[in-house]
C-alpha cells in the first residue's frame, strides 16, 4: 500500500496526547510583497491560529498581513524523491535565459 | 499673578487610577511569563502584560508631572504602599487558573476599550494621545481573551466548570468599574474625564454576547462593591507589591 509521505499520523491509542494541530504561518512584511513562510504555531482552530501567529511572529513589526494554513493540508514532495525530481535540472543550463541578446529597448525590464 | 489661559488637564488622582489599573493587571499577567499552557499562549499573554505596562508608564509619568511633587513613573510604581494605589480590586486578585486569567482580561479590557474610546475625546491632549494609542491594544486584548472565554465556556465539562467558577469569582468585582466619586465627576465636568457609570450599558452590550456565545449565564447583580479605586484594597495587593517593588527598594535606582 502506498502511504502518503507528507501527512503526519496522529498518535493513536488511549495514552496518546491530543496536541493542538500545527498551522504554518505566512507573513507579508510590507504591502506589495509576497507572503513568506516564517514558521508555525500550534492552535486549536483557525481564529486562534491567526491570533497566536500575530503574537508570536509579528510582535516586532514584522508584518502587515498574515496567512495561516493547517500543516496537514499542505501536500509536500517526498524528500526521498529528490534525485528524480530535482537533480536532472542541474545540467540543463540551456533552460536559463542567458543565451539571448536582448535588444536595448528592453534592457531595463 | 497674571491670568493665563489654562489648558485642560486631567488631575493626578484620575491619572493614577488609570495608570494603576494598567500597572497592576500588567504585573499579574507578567507573573505568568514562562508559565503559559502552551508556548504560543505564553507569548500572547506576555505581550498583553507588556502592552499594559507600557500604558502604565505613560499614565504614571503624566500623573507624576501633574502632581508636581517630583515623583516620576518609577517612584509612583515602586515607592508607594498598597493604600496609596488606586487600581480597581478586580485587577489585583490572584491569577487563579487559566479560565480566571482570560476572563479577567476579557472583562477588564472590554471596559478599557470603552474607557480609551471615551478618553480619545478628552480635552486633555496628553490623555487623548495615550487613549488613541491604547484603544488599539485594548481591542486586541478583548478579542483574544474573548476567544478563550467562548472556547472554555462552550468547551468540555471541565473547561466549562472552570469558566463558571471564574465568572462567579470575578463578576462581583466588575461593579466597581462603574462607580464615580467627586474626583471623577469633576474630571468629567471639565471635559477631561469620563462618567464611568455611563459606560456600563455599553460594557454589558460588549460582554453579554460573548458570554452568550460561550453558553455562560450573565450573573445577577449583587450589592457588593469593592473599593480599590478609593484605596481600600484586598489583602492580595500587598503581596503583589512585595514582589513587584522588592528589587527597586533593595537597590534604589538600579538599572540594566
Amino acid at each position: 500500500m502506498a502511504t502518503d509521505p507528507v501527512t503526519p499520523q496522529a498518535p493513536a491509542g488511549p495514552g496518546a496526547r491530543r496536541e493542538w494541530p500545527l498551522w504554518e504561518v505566512f507573513v507579508r512584511s510590507r504591502s506589495g510583497l509576497d507572503h513568506r513562510h516564517c514558521g508555525s504555531v500550534h492552535a486549536p482552530d483557525a481564529r486562534l491560529a491567526l491570533q497566536l501567529a500575530r503574537d508570536v511572529y509579528t510582535r516586532r513589526q514584522e508584518g502587515v498581513s498574515l496567512w495561516v494554513v493547517r500543516a496537514d493540508d499542505i501536500v509536500a514532495s517526498d524528500p526521498d524523491a529528490k534525485p528524480e525530481l530535482f537533480d536532472p535540472a542541474a545540467d540543463k543550463i540551456y533552460r536559463h535565459p542567458t543565451f539571448y541578446v536582448l535588444p536595448p529597448e528592453v534592457d531595463h525590464m | 499673578m497674571d491670568a493665563v489661559t489654562t489648558t485642560p488637564a486631567l488631575d493626578a488622582a484620575s491619572l493614577l487610577r488609570l495608570g494603576d489599573n494598567a500597572l497592576i493587571l500588567g504585573q499579574r499577567l507578567s507573573e505568568l511569563c514562562g508559565h503559559g499552557p502552551v508556548l504560543e499562549e505564553d507569548i500572547a499573554t506576555t505581550n498583553i502584560a507588556l502592552d499594559l505596562i507600557g500604558q502604565a508608564r505613560l499614565l504614571l509619568a503624566l500623573a507624576g508631572q501633574r502632581e508636581g511633587r517630583g515623583r516620576d513613573e518609577d517612584a509612583l510604581a515602586f515607592l508607594r504602599d498598597a493604600a496609596d494605589f488606586r487600581n480597581v480590586t478586580l485587577v489585583e486578585l490572584p491569577n487563579g487558573d487559566f479560565a480566571q486569567v482570560m476572563l479577567r482580561v476579557f472583562l477588564m479590557s472590554s471596559f478599557q476599550v470603552l474607557a480609551w474610546e471615551a478618553l480619545s475625546g478628552s480635552n486633555d491632549a496628553d490623555v487623548a494621545g495615550i487613549a488613541v494609542r491604547s484603544v488599539k491594544e485594548a481591542r486586541y486584548h478583548a478579542e483574544h481573551s474573548g476567544e478563550w472565554v467562548i472556547r472554555l465556556g462552550d468547551g468540555t465539562d471541565a473547561s466549562r466548570a472552570r469558566m463558571l467558577a471564574a465568572l462567579d469569582a470575578l463578576w462581583p468585582y466588575t461593579a466597581e468599574l462603574f462607580v464615580d466619586d467627586a474626583v471623577d465627576a469633576a474630571a468629567a465636568a471639565a471635559g477631561t474625564g469620563v462618567v464611568w457609570a455611563s459606560l456600563q450599558p455599553t460594557w454589558r452590550q460588549r460582554v453579554e454576547p460573548v458570554l452568550a456565545e460561550a453558553t455562560l449565564p450573565v450573573p445577577a447583580a449583587t450589592p457588593f462593591r469593592s473599593r480599590g479605586r478609593f484605596g481600600v484594597h484586598s489583602e492580595h495587593l500587598g503581596h503583589l507589591l512585595a514582589g513587584m517593588q522588592q528589587l527597586h527598594r533593595a537597590h534604589p535606582g538600579a538599572t540594566w
